[in-house]
């Protein structure tokens, strides 16, 4: 038969939540369960990574002509804004592990503005791809044609084309909640609700924004740069 | 508690039940047995909301004309059954409803990892369900629940993106349970709770969630590319265009044959409950039966393409898919052998709970053998599409996964609800399931290999009789459903009281109350012998 | 009331896949059987006989699980042995088939001969014979199974499919469509008439009205102005197609490829994709949406017919055109003039 003892339990922190034997547990649970997350975004993505892969092998022409319609300048941009908002956010972690109240506040602040730069980047360059008429999503916003255009292709490249937006747009349809959640977190560290033995949640926070970072620096080579001709731009 | 009152009836401990009222303090609840109650609930709903389309499609088939509805209507009866018996009711069964009761409590934990999180994939799961019951109001789908392209995304004419979305909703309840089962699992063991001490039914949802967490969103994606192509008419699967139909057929069984995984795997785990129990003895083989489950988990994410061996695919292709289909039979193979070497030299005693393993070992064995027929390439260009695959996977999913969900259901009642149900019911109600069950779809398998396509309105005449024995077989079975829901319910107010541990079995959830306490436990168990330490001299055994 | 249990076997091959039934069947009988019984020994002579009773545990036993791993693994080996070998046997078939074309849509098969009959719901072969089907699919998935023969396959829209089979027994069996394919996907059935070669030779000669299909194919060769690049000298826009059929093409990217019917016909329907060498891209446009899948299959069976000459300015041995006027072919030349340029869906 099971002994049944008294488990000492530490002095009670208001975070710890009752179902958990400490503070300890609570913390590697709590990452734990973001890790897990994460493997199941990698499983979403990775379900169109490899739809895509399958469709630009299976046809190389319309993938060379598609690729005159990517602009790399914006995103390197864009690149260059995440991977500074993931150093931003690191430094939050780090302050709030530190207890370094404003120094979290700052990074977190600085983190959505890059977040923000990023979404804005992104609004830049699908504005101009409605204005070449590229968004396959809206007929009237579709057109397939031109010099650089062979006409055989169209289908073709509306399948990769309609790829890219719904891989860049699930991305930044993450960037938003991840926005959401900084903003969440934000507010908490105004309210000081953290401190060295309880960040859980900006630990865990900083964990999904590296994720959906680490999303771009994979869609960014695969989209803008390998085996990419561009004739002009 | 008052003893002043001198009144017969037993004053009620505090228990889960009984902690709160008011239906704020269900819908708002934190606590994993009340929100597995709720899974209880809903899930009950679909099964029937389910069943009630199976027998229609049933009564279609007494005659091989199609007399009853028409074939646009019948259509949308085996589409809506699939959609809701696999989405809404096998996939979530036994994990939300047992296993979100009793994970916790058997490694000895006051609750899951995500308490709240808990509560949100419930709430997500009656989202999902409300898309596909819209779905069926508005006027059903008609594609079948596999979805398959271009009928799906281009020539149907009915509700696809709803029950699309329904499905891609439900899909995130069954990510959130497999998480927080995964995390509860690695995590919130209480002392001494050894991965080699956990009861074999925590191992098979450990195995199960990771089949969800990996499998889920694959098909999350895909059900999303369909939707949108559907929506803003645009091909991705659509070969006018250049798309793929046979890549949708991939995405989509990548997730769905690790799905019947999922279905089955948590059974599997009540089986093992089950048999140790009622043969009072520890399981035979403990680290294979655990080690199966993950090898099933591990090698079911690679024989997707058996469901696909007439679609043109490379002969090479069809042979690994092949050797792997065979190879994926011996973990399930194993844990058959195991339990019934449990069984040898055991204290077995009948009740209802027991009655259900034995169906189950003898359904799914059967089920499990026609699937090697499946495997088998040449056999399947035959078979495959035909009433005989129907056959199969009603063997497997409902003579192996509801009947052990039911074997668990009647096992654990008398811990979730206090109450028992009626034994002599409940074993009548075990020996019609069986029966009712094998009319139903014994001759399927007859129907099958004669050539009756699958998804058939109407059908040649000679496979009349084969059907008519199926439709009476359906009626037996759908009564042995209804009476164990007349008498469970019946058990809540008249049922007799149980005590702690009614079956005298091992496992810490029946060392605690029946029902058990909000938290579970008193104060934490500390945990010293191994799982099914039946033996008197394994009791304070020093692990 | 009878009723069948077993499906007739009209082919040596079905007789092979029935017999791998019954092993697969037989194995596991015995292996219901062995465990079943075990089990209902067990559970009788085990039964609790009072209520104290505590059984010694046996906790395992490596070798068993060995065996019984490694030996139903060895069982089931047998079984993917025998069905790979019938699956390679379906996937090649023979080089003397004849070629029946097989045109699948909401709801109905479409069969054409190549000596011009056509069906709708009804295949007719000879016994003896290797019968080649090729299948194609104007909307969705379908299914093409003979239920005697022991045979289906899926017919998937975008591109052909093969299959073939040898009947041995005359007789009338079913075809069913075995790919749910909307509302009348169960009534998208029919028959498959195996004959005795003499019956077979009479029904031939009820044959097709307008004309074989390498007619038919030739006929839409002009209408749809092939003819006007596809010229015989090979000085025309485009190759002459004459000994395409079977023979490896050299492409533009460096690769090379079988003439076969997929590729005719991904070439009629999306040019570009796999383009010759020495031909420029853009020039040819796609047939997409101008062209049934039937008429695809015509054109394919006209260009079969095309063979090489034997020997060099002899003519050619060619089925008798009916269009054979050089008028015709300058309006052809003059109607490639005002085709649409990339005409795409």
């Amino acid at each position: 038969m099971a002994e049944l003892t008294h488990v000492q339990s530490e002095a009670h922190s208001p975070n710890l939540r009752h179902h958990f034997d400490d503070m300890g547990q609570q913390f590697d649970s709590a990452t734990f369960g973001m890790w897990v997350f994460l493997l199941t975004e990698i499983m979403f993505f990775g379900g169109m990574f490899g739809a895509y892969t399958v469709y630009r092998s299976m046809y190389p022409e319309a993938f060379a002509a598609t690729s005159n319609f990517m602009n790399p300048a914006f995103g390197a941009a864009n690149t260059a804004v995440l991977i500074v908002s993931s150093l931003t956010m690191a430094l939050a972690v780090r302050a709030a592990h530190l207890g370094h109240q404003k120094t979290l506040q700052m990074m977190l602040i600085f983190t959505m503005i890059f977040g923000l730069a990023f979404l804005v980047i992104k609004g830049f360059e699908y504005h101009e791809h409605w204005v070449d008429l590229k968004v396959p999503l809206f007929p009237s916003h579709w057109a397939w044609d031109g010099p650089n255009a062979p006409p055989q292709f169209a289908h073709q490249a509306q399948i990769l084309f309609i790829f890219y937006f719904f891989m860049t747009g699930f991305h930044a349809l993450h960037m938003v909640v991840g926005l959401g959640i900084m903003t969440t977190i934000f507010i908490m560290a105004r309210q000081g609700k953290f401190s060295h033995d309880y960040y859980t949640p900006v630990e865990v926070s900083g964990l999904y924004w590296h994720f959906v970072d680490i999303v771009w620096i994979f869609l960014f080579p695969l989209l803008y740069l390998i085996g990419h001709t561009r004739q002009l731009i | 508690m008052s003893t002043a009152l001198q009144e017969p009836e037993v004053q009620e401990t505090p228990n889960y039940l009984n902690a709160e009222y008011g239906w704020k303090s269900w819908l708002f609840t934190k606590d994993h047995k009340r929100i597995a109650v709720l899974y209880l609930i809903s899930i009950s709903v679909m099964f029937a909301l389910g069943g009630v389309f199976a027998m229609l499609i049933r009564l279609e088939l007494l005659t091989p004309q199609g007399d009853l509805v028409n074939s646009d209507t019948y259509n949308k009866f085996f589409t809506m059954h699939g959609v809701t018996m696999i989405f809404f009711f096998l996939i979530p069964s036994i994990p939300a409803t047992l296993g979100n009761f009793f994970v916790p409590m058997m490694i000895g934990a006051k609750d899951l990892a995500f308490p709240r999180i808990n509560l949100l994939s419930w709430y997500i799961y009656i989202a999902g369900a409300l898309f596909a019951l819209a779905a069926i109001v508005m006027g059903g789908v008609d594609t079948g629940w596999t979805f398959y392209t271009p009928f799906s995304t281009t020539y149907s004419n009915t509700f696809v993106i709803t029950a699309a979305v329904g499905v891609f909703i439900a899909g995130f309840s069954s990510i959130l349970t497999g998480l927080n089962f995964i995390v509860t699992i690695h995590k919130m063991r209480a002392p001494g709770m050894t991965w080699g001490r956990l009861p074999l039914f925590v191992w098979a949802n450990y195995a199960t969630s990771l089949i969800q967490v990996l499998g889920t969103p694959v098909v999350a994606i895909t059900l999303a590319l369909v939707a949108l192509e559907r929506a803003f008419h645009i091909g991705i699967f659509d070969p006018a265009i250049g798309g793929d139909p046979i890549l949708f057929q991939h995405m989509f069984w990548f997730y769905s044959h690790p799905a019947v995984y999922i279905m089955i795997l948590p059974g599997m785990g009540v089986i093992s409950e089950l048999i140790t129990c009622f043969s009072r003895k520890g399981v035979f083989g403990y680290s294979f039966i655990a080690g199966s489950s993950l090898g099933i988990a591990i090698i079911g994410f690679l024989v997707w393409g058996h469901h696909m061996f007439v679609t043109g695919m490379s002969m090479y292709a069809g042979l690994y898919f092949s050797l792997l289909t065979m190879l994926v039979a011996v973990p399930s193979a194993i844990k058959v052998f195991n339990w019934t070497a449990t069984m040898f030299r055991g204290s077995i005693s009948y009740e209802t709970p027991m009655l259900y393993a034995f169906g189950f070992i003898g359904l799914f064995t059967i089920g499990g053998l026609t699937g090697l027929f499946l495997g088998t390439l040449g056999l399947d260009v035959h078979l495959t599409d035909t009433y005989f695959v129907v056959a199969h996977f009603h063997y497997v999913m409902v003579g192996g996964m509801v009947v052990a969900y039911l074997g668990g259901l009647h096992f654990w009642w008398p811990k979730i609800t206090g109450k028992m149900y009626p034994e002599g019911w409940g074993k009548f109600s075990a020996l019609l399931v069986f029966a009712g069950f094998n009319l139903t779809f014994f001759p399927q398998f007859i129907a099958g290999y004669l050539g009756q396509p699958r998804r058939y309105h109407a059908y040649a005449p000679e496979f009349q009789v084969l059907n008519v024995m199926s439709t009476a077989g359906a009626s037996v079975l759908g009564l042995g459903f209804i009476i164990p829901l007349i008498y469970f319910l019946w058990s809540l107010k008249y049922g007799k009281k149980a005590g702690n541990n009614p079956w005298g079995a091992k496992g810490l959830e029946w060392e605690t109350t029946s029902p058990p306490p909000t938290y579970n436990f008193e104060t934490t168990p500390i945990v010293t012998e191994e799982a099914y330490a039946y033996a008197k001299h394994e009791e304070a055994h020093v692990g | 009331m009878s009723f069948p249990l077993w499906p007739e076997a009209a082919s040596a091959l079905a007789t092979d896949v029935d017999h791998l039934y019954i092993y697969i069947s037989l194995v596991s009988v015995v292996m219901c059987i062995l465990i079943f019984g075990v089990i209902f020994i067990f559970a009788v002579k085990y039964r609790r006989r009072s209520d104290s009773e505590v059984p010694e545990p046996i906790h395992g036993s490596l070798r068993l699980e060995i065996t019984w791993s490694i030996i139903p693994f060895l069982v089931m080996l047998t079984f993917f042995w025998w069905g790979a070998k019938i699956y390679f046997y379906n996937a090649v078939p023979p080089p003397n088939a004849m070629d029946v074309y097989v045109v699948a849509k909401q709801w109905m098969w479409k069969l054409q001969y190549p000596g011009g009959q056509r069906e709708i719901n009804e295949l007719h072969v000879p016994i003896g014979q290797p019968v080649k089907l090729t299948l194609a699919s104007e909307d969705v998935i379908h299914s093409f199974f003979i239920p005697a023969l022991r045979i289906k396959h899926d017919v998937v829209p975008g591109h052909y499919d093969t299959m073939w089979f040898n009947a041995n027994k005359p007789g009338r069996y079913h075809l069913f469509c075995a790919e749910y394919c909307g509302t009348e996907h169960s009534g998208m059935v029919g028959w498959v008439t195996v004959m005795t070669p003499a019956d077979y030779q009479n029904w031939l000669a009820g044959g097709g009205q307008s004309g074989t299909m390498a007619q038919l194919g030739e006929r839409m060769f002009e209408q749809l102005g092939c003819s006007g690049c596809h010229l015989e000298n090979g000085k025309g826009r485009g190759p002459s197609l004459r000994g395409v059929y079977g023979s490896r093409v050299q492409l533009a990217d460096g690769e090379s490829i079988q003439a076969d019917d997929a590729y005719l016909r991904e070439s009629i329907l999306n040019p570009n994709a796999k383009l010759a060498a020495g031909y420029r891209p853009g020039l040819m446009p796609s047939f997409q949406g101008q062209v049934t899948e039937e008429g695809i299959l015509q054109l394919i069976v006209y260009i079969k017919s095309l063979a090489v000459a034997t020997t060099p300015g002899a003519p050619t041995a060619r089925i008798p055109s009916l269009l054979q006027t050089p008028t015709l072919q300058r309006v052809s030349v003059a109607r490639l003039a005002t085709q649409p340029n990339g005409g795409t869906q």
